[in-house]
């Protein structure tokens, strides 16, 4: 049965549209206020006009606001469903409405409405295919046919210059997530009774949370056609439902599950988001040796896989434990060389002014190529601390302090040669004291990912020590 | 004292989490990408939400939806996706929706490359999309600001319903610093314009057209007069040994840390040196850098890696007269301390 009152769902009087508030804005003969109609009242027969939110971006379709008393978002030219995405994916209830043209939805919005799709947002989207921009002044769109004449094909649309008409419903078929895909044309009153089902099914699908659901509707764009409305609904009928045929496509609303498209965990009250935030990273605060350390800017270089970014963050650790500042970065900019890896840790009582260094009071050389790019900027009076295990040569520096010890070799014994690391700060802890040894065990049961590891690398700091007093 | 180590990008999400935020959206790009890594873990497991979108247009479409809806919303990425973010950003502006976005840049122009530069500063600061409009911009220098930053961020972007920027760079969102995250947890409150799916909400409307042209002029006289507000409430900076000095730089973000280590250099080389830091982009600090310049004598040197955008800014704030330097750094290059210590020297002993 056909109403002729206005639904609820619009608005008695279009105020917002400022002037000759009775009336659209829609041309003569134009498809659009039939199908804003048909979608108004199957809001009113379902009973979901508070809960509709929806969504018009730049086409014909952007005045939807006027017309529609529900919630509304102006959006975007072709953004609407990635609009519609936000929308569903912070308000559960709500029943998200896309109602877009073919300019907007085929053309420039074609990677928003392919991926709403595919994800199986639980949006409903109407699609008014007119094959040809409306607002704009009748310029050619992806769905315009073959020889059909618009302002930018005087000539007509050509294959070879500007492609075939696109078959919106035909490419979401291709994906598995749309549950409901139907084409259906305003061309006749037949046709219409068949749209007015097809935009309820659409709107049901949503509602039963069964998916993402799609309505092309084929109408009737009298003006920029150059047609009179009843010769457009003869060409409509005639030519362009041979080009887009009018049928059901997809409809698996019944057979579906309801799916959650959120997939969310649980919602963490504030203890125990701080709890999640926290993690089990919280550092203990330690004393210290003692005296506050001079400013130490150290450089830890080595191969890749040697532990240095690592080691870098277990001093770090180790000085905001013992109450100084600290920053770490990682290798960067020229000083980067390929295959190897170095991080630049600053400690400090002080606040801490460039995390950048180019004169390191300590290097900590993991590897040949280290020592051999670093040596010469280290500060005079400095560290260097060399894994004889790897390094052959001696440090030709005079004006530094060296340490060598054989790191790799002493983490081979413990059968975890990923600790060389830890020999190498162990080694520059014992022997500057600038940090203590003692905050480096504290430390390590928040900063060692696997749990046994941490009693290995205890023995490994045990046995460095005695390493570093023998020798 | 509950202090955790980590990368100032991870200490976004961090920040985020406890200043409220529920949604993040946004598209992978380095170095900004460890920002989606932390948010597809932390908000996947605090029960919020972190979808990844098909590009940095759609990220922004759905920080447009997600703020209509009410909730406080995010994005992260960098030069590039932030540009291809600027229509939707100059549509959040007309509808007046809030939300925050986070730009740590690399390189460019074009793809440039992934080390770090401050070159987005005037698409970021002056608008970046098409209108009449303003981004709150905050330049965090440390991994803590920018916990602290994105923290009150949300509020901040609620109580204007503007876009706050965090902007950043490749370095600050890779250095590890301490955080302690034992602070307030903020929440955002239901929204009188925005649209919640009922009956009260109903009749709410986002949108930004307004064809009639002196309504969309009323409506620019309105935001204008937001800004202005902005303006005066929101300008925040640090000065550092600016009482005495004769030497000032202007930097933010990483150049504010060298320039740091610089002016304790040169002081220990007897130069009077000292910094102002904006840590508010826009609402610049124009004002305490044109009384730092009245009187004369003084010298500024603004030191970032970008050809001298907010050097502009500057010398429109100081005026003509005060001698202005600009220290420039393109492509990815830092300075080091001592190029900028020895080029201070230099310029001095030339202008004396």
């Amino acid at each position: 049965m056909i109403k002729h009152q206005k639904p609820e769902a619009f608005y008695d009087t279009f105020e917002r549209k400022g002037h000759d508030e009775k009336v659209t804005h829609y041309c003569p003969g134009c498809g659009h206020g039939t199908a804003q109609k048909l979608i108004a009242e199957a809001i009113d027969l379902l009973g979901i006009q508070d809960r509709v939110i929806f969504h018009s971006p730049v086409g014909c379709s952007v005045f939807s606001y006027y017309y529609y008393d529900t919630g509304n978002i102006q959006c975007s030219h072709g953004r609407a469903p990635a609009v519609a995405t936000g929308v569903r994916r912070t308000l559960d209830d709500a029943i998200v409405i896309s109602y877009q043209g073919d300019g907007d939805l085929a053309g420039i919005g074609l990677a928003e409405i392919m991926h709403a799709a595919n994800r199986g947002e639980q949006i409903t989207v109407f699609f008014i295919n007119n094959a040809i921009y409306g607002m704009t002044g009748g310029q050619m769109a992806p769905t315009t046919l073959l020889g059909q004449k618009t302002a930018t094909t005087p000539l007509g649309r050509t294959h070879g210059r500007d492609g075939e008409p696109m078959g919106m419903c035909e490419i979401m078929e291709a994906l598995t997530s749309p549950v409901f895909i139907e084409r259906v044309s305003l061309s006749t009153a037949a046709g219409v009774m068949k749209a007015r089902k097809a935009i309820r099914k659409g709107l049901e699908s949503q509602i039963q949370h069964k998916g993402f659901s799609f309505v092309e509707i084929l109408s009737p764009c009298p003006i920029n056609w150059k047609m009179t409305p009843v010769s457009a609904r003869k060409w409509m009928k005639e030519t362009l439902e041979k080009r887009y045929p009018v049928k059901t496509f997809r409809d698996q609303i019944t057979e579906r599950p309801e799916i959650d498209t959120h997939q969310r965990l649980p919602w963490l009250n504030d203890e125990e988001l701080i709890e999640l935030l926290q993690g089990n990273e919280v550092l203990p605060v330690c004393s210290g040796s003692g005296e506050a350390p001079e400013e130490q800017r150290i450089k830890i270089a080595g191969f890749g896989g040697q532990g240095v970014l690592s080691a870098g963050v277990l001093l770090a650790k180790c000085g905001i434990s013992e109450g100084l500042e600290a920053t770490w970065l990682p290798s960067y900019g020229p000083e980067m060389r390929g295959g190897h890896a170095n991080a630049t840790v600053l400690l400090s009582p002080d606040r801490i002014g460039s995390p950048v260094v180019d004169d390191p009071n300590v290097l900590i050389a993991m590897n040949g190529p280290s020592l051999d790019l670093f040596e010469d900027t280290v500060a005079p009076g400095g560290w260097i601390f060399v894994n004889s295990s790897i390094i052959s040569r001696e440090v030709r520096r005079k004006d530094v302090h060296v340490f060598k010890i054989p790191a790799s070799d002493i983490a081979k014994e413990h059968r975890l040669l990923a600790a060389a690391n830890v020999v190498m700060i162990t080694a520059y802890m014992v022997n500057t004291k600038a940090v203590s040894v003692e905050t480096l065990r504290s430390i390590l049961p928040v900063s060692v990912k696997k749990q046994e590891y941490v009693q290995t690398n205890i023995k490994i700091i045990e046995q460095t020590i005695a390493y570093c007093r023998d020798a | 004292m509950s202090k955790r180590l980590m990368k100032g990008n991870e200490a976004i999400i961090h920040g985020a989490l406890t200043g409220g935020a529920t949604h993040f959206f946004g598209y992978p790009i380095t170095p900004a990408s460890e920002i989606a890594h932390a948010a597809a873990q932390y908000f996947t497991l605090a029960g919020r939400t972190f979808l990844q979108a098909e590009s940095e247009v759609s990220s922004i479409n759905m920080l447009y939806g997600a703020a209509s809806a009410g909730a406080r919303v995010m994005t992260a990425s960098s030069g590039p996706g932030i540009a291809l973010m600027a229509e939707g950003l100059s549509y959040m502006a007309g509808a007046e929706l809030p939300c925050v976005v986070v730009d740590v840049q690399r390189a460019g122009p074009g793809l440039g490359n992934i080390w770090p530069e401050q070159s987005d500063y005037n698409m970021v600061i002056k608008g970046g999309g098409h209108g009449n409009y303003r981004n709150i911009v905050l330049a965090p220098n440390s991994a803590l600001e920018m916990f602290e930053f994105t923290r009150t961020a949300f509020a901040l972007a609620d109580a204007y319903r503007m876009t706050v920027f965090i902007l950043s760079d490749a370095y600050i969102g890779q250095m590890m610093e301490a955080i302690d995250i034992s602070g307030e947890m903020l929440k955002g409150e239901r929204k009188p314009w925005a649209l919640y799916g009922d009956r009260n909400s109903r009749n709410n409307l986002i949108t930004s057209i307004l064809m009639n042209p002196e309504l969309q002029q009323r409506h620019n006289e309105k935001l204008q007069h937001k800004y202005r507000e902005v303006e005066k409430q929101c300008i925040s900076f640090e000065q550092v040994l600016t009482e005495d000095a004769e030497v000032i730089f202007v930097a933010f973000g990483i150049s504010s840390r060298i320039c740091m280590s610089a002016l304790r250099a040169l002081r220990a080389r007897g130069i009077r040196a000292g910094m102002l830091r904006p840590k508010t982009l826009y609402p610049f600090p124009g004002e305490a850098l044109a009384s730092l310049a009245a009187g004369g004598g003084r010298t500024f040197i603004v030191v970032e890696l970008n050809d001298g955008m907010m050097a502009d800014d500057v010398r429109l704030a100081v005026g003509s007269e005060p001698m202005l330097l600009r220290y420039n750094w393109l492509g990815g290059v830092v300075p080091t301390v001592d190029e900028i210590v020895q080029r201070t020297l230099q310029d001095l002993q030339k202008e004396a």
